[in-house]
């Protein structure tokens, strides 16, 4: 399979294109947060995405979805990163869905996402990084289970109807076995959700589980062989978060040289100088490098290729420098002006840390990527 | 299609199982240890003339040249499984070649028909070794400045004036070579010729590097006589082809940013590594390995004809500036080992020697400030 879109992947992209720009550009972002909205997202736009079709790209024919597969999710994510658009897509129809997809628990939770009603979060991290580490007990408890513990960076987790959460059914917090991923609906009893808004103005949730009751066809899966399924649901999200990066860079970049041809100092554009042509050519290569890294990336998910967790991590690795880099080179180029709140370039910036901390940061993937190699 | 693709995969499998030697799934060991054909060619091993021979007999040295010319006549996605095959035994490339690389698509597409059918196949078989002939002591990153001279001499031309950071002309048969046709007007009076090496009034003296070899050579024209044949393309045309033929050439020196079979930097990495430049590692490594996805992906698209015209320019700076850095942590990570210049043990210094030569990497073909120059102006339309 060649390594550019196909025509039906660039239509897809260009549909997408027009769609987020139109309903849900850099403004409304600015709007959501200057009114200080509690959702932190659109319920009407998430409807319109479903409208659209697009919270069923990765829901398979026979559940009434679309049947795409990641480069089609991507093409979506990096819209929405381009516009710096709030929407749950990557954690509810990128993130949940690759992990409820042939289990049990689809027939309850895909009509909701296709219908654009349900928005789903991810209850994963439990300290400031994400690190692999799940401490959080499930006991059992009559048929079912208990949940008691904590999770963190639960983006909206406080509005959120379905929260898929890891727990731990067996063994101790660093291994990888004994794990199990629930389904809990978020207006359980004993949950307490802390909303938080983040650098970025989007919000995400602390959550307190106390005693939680869980039946026990609350489990997505298997009980102790939650590993797969949260593997699932990690690679799809962190695929998704590269192709959403690869967005927020890409827009950062683009803005950015625009500016440097309008911008002029000493009587010509600054862009004509060598100094900042270097930088621009420099930040094009690095863009274009992890733009190559996160389709590679999705091609290999989509063909079930063993070698598809490693590849993601490249790219989201490779996308954490080249947006991070993107966002530095864009508020440096623009001058004092970058440095104003009425200037977009700044809410680029904001974004990419947020994104480059999900699932995992540049140095956790890069961390992997070399104990699996061997050193 | 698709069905069509997976036999194709499977006869090359099974071809490449029975026909590429073990020797030749080995890494190559140094520069001495590569094929690079030629009048004067002394195998490193008899294996690797029988791998250069079955391939060369094949085409598959040059899988997708039309088979009139001595290639294997595959399509693009044939060639990417050839490749893809090949790599899965760690086969080696069978023929390091100019020719190949650089002078062939060339040719191609500006040849004339006899041209084609005098070079091309010769090329492909490993038989004509090939250099070029472009910087001069005073044209280097303004290559257009080149001032030797072809005078119309009626039924040939005369050829003066010297090249400089020729690769390998002391070993090369033929040279394809920038002259000055015209005096009047830069690029436009420039003309592409090929000629032997072996005419009168070639001469050639290597240029000892830093890095104790030298690979590269002043090559001097003393009134050597060219065929009027040999003129590629029409006269005063020869930036055409030049132009043509550096976007190949680029694409070729961005193949040094990725590493065959297993990256050398991960087997040093392996043997024990402190933990701040095992950080340093990992994420060079994040880099590498997306920069051959880069790869893959600026070889599809050019095959398609979707790549942007001044892409290579983005590829030959990523991927030289990735080899140097590479190289940079080999030392660091051999620590005193990749010192010795001279031991049997250390092959002779094979560390420190290409640690030296990729410093030449950002350098040779346009540098990397030639190549940020090209992007910024034709990929982002930055003004001038």
């Amino acid at each position: 399979m060649p390594l550019y879109l196909n025509d039906e992947q660039a239509m897809l992209a260009d549909t997408a294109k027009d769609f987020v720009a139109a309903n849900a550009p850099v403004g409304h972002m600015r709007a959501l947060r200057d009114s200080d909205d509690p959702t932190g997202f659109s319920r009407a736009l998430w409807k319109q995405f479903a409208e659209m079709g697009f919270t069923g790209v990765l829901v398979p024919e026979a559940d009434g979805g679309l049947g795409l597969g990641h480069v089609e999710a991507g093409v979506v994510l990096e819209e929405i990163g381009r516009n710096l658009s709030p929407s749950p897509f990557l954690t509810t129809a990128v993130a949940a869905v690759a992990a409820l997809d042939g289990t049990a628990q689809r027939e309850r939770w895909f009509p909701g996402i296709l219908a654009g009603d349900t928005v789903a979060a991810l209850a994963i991290d439990e300290g400031r990084k994400h690190d692999g580490r799940i401490a959080m007990a499930a006991e059992r408890s009559g048929n079912g289970f208990r949940l008691r513990g904590a999770k963190r960076f639960v983006t909206h987790g406080h509005v959120a109807d379905l929260l898929l959460v890891a727990a731990r059914t067996a063994g101790s917090a660093e291994d990888a076995d004994g794990i199990t991923l629930f389904a809990v609906p978020r207006d359980a009893p004993g949950l307490t959700v802390t909303a938080e808004r983040l650098a970025d103005a989007s919000i995400a949730a602390g959550i307190a589980f106390d005693g939680v009751a869980l039946d026990a066809d609350a489990v997505v899966g298997e009980v102790d062989q939650g590993s797969a399924v949260l593997a699932r649901l990690l690679v799809a999200g962190r695929a998704g978060a590269s192709a959403e990066m690869l967005g927020v860079g890409g827009g950062a970049m683009d803005m950015t040289v625009g500016y440097l041809k309008e911008r002029k100092q000493f009587g010509v554009p600054i862009g004509g100088f060598q100094a900042l042509q270097h930088r621009a050519a420099h930040l094009y290569s690095e863009m274009e490098v992890a733009r190559a890294a996160v389709l590679k990336a999705q091609q290999l998910l989509d063909a079930g290729d063993p070698g598809a967790a490693a590849a993601v991590s490249v790219a989201k690795a490779m996308t954490g420098l080249a947006a991070t880099l993107a966002v530095q080179e864009g508020v440096q180029m623009h001058g004092g002006i970058g440095m104003t709140d009425e200037y977009d370039i700044g809410f680029y910036m904001k974004r990419a840390r947020v994104l480059a901390e999900m699932f995992g940061d540049t140095n956790f993937h890069a961390n992997a990527l070399a104990q699996s190699a061997g050193y | 299609m698709t069905e069509d693709l997976d036999a194709f995969r499977a006869e090359t499998r099974a071809w490449l199982e029975e026909n590429c030697p073990a020797a030749m799934r080995e890494p190559v060991r140094s520069d001495k240890d590569a094929c690079w054909g030629g009048r004067n060619y002394v195998p490193s091993c008899p294996e690797q003339k029988q791998w250069l021979d079955r391939m060369g007999a094949r085409g598959w040295t040059v899988p997708d040249w039309p088979k009139a010319y001595g290639g294997g006549g595959l399509t693009a996605a044939e060639t990417k499984v050839l490749r893809e095959e090949m790599k899965r035994i760690n086969a080696r490339n069978p023929l390091n070649s100019f020719g190949i690389s650089m002078l062939g698509p060339a040719l191609l597409k500006y040849g004339s028909e006899a041209q084609k059918l005098e070079h091309l196949p010769r090329i492909a078989r490993g038989e004509i070794r090939w250099c070029q002939g472009y910087s001069e002591p005073n044209a280097g990153s303004d290559l257009a400045g080149l001032a030797t001279s072809a005078e119309d001499m009626g039924d040939h031309f005369l050829v003066n004036g010297q090249k400089v950071w020729t690769s390998y002309a002391d070993e090369a048969d033929w040279i394809f070579c920038l002259v000055r046709t015209d005096k009047s007007v830069k690029q436009a009076g420039i003309s592409f010729l090929l000629f032997d090496m072996a005419s009168e009034g070639v001469s050639t003296k290597p240029i000892l590097l830093i890095s104790g070899y030298s690979p590269f050579c002043e090559t001097f024209f003393d009134n050597v006589k060219v065929p009027k044949a040999n003129l590629v393309h029409e006269l005063n045309k020869g930036w055409d082809v030049a132009k043509y033929l550096l976007g190949h050439e680029r694409e070729m020196i961005s193949g040094f940013g990725l590493a065959a079979g297993e990256d050398p930097l991960v087997t040093a990495a392996r043997k024990g590594i402190d933990p701040l430049l095992r950080a340093q590692v990992a994420l060079f490594e994040v880099r590498a390995r997306a920069f051959s996805a880069m790869s893959e992906k600026f070889l599809d698209e050019l095959k398609a004809g979707k790549a942007h015209p001044a892409q290579p320019s983005m590829m030959k700076y990523y991927g030289t500036e990735l080899n140097k850095t590479r190289h940079e942590l080999l030392m660091a990570a051999g620590g005193s080992d990749t010192l010795e210049w001279e031991s049997a043990a250390s092959n002779h210094g094979a560390a420190p020697r290409a640690w030296l030569r990729t410093k030449a990497n950002s350098i040779e073909g346009g540098t990397s400030e030639i190549q940020l120059n090209i992007i910024a102006k034709r990929i982002l339309d930055l003004p001038s």
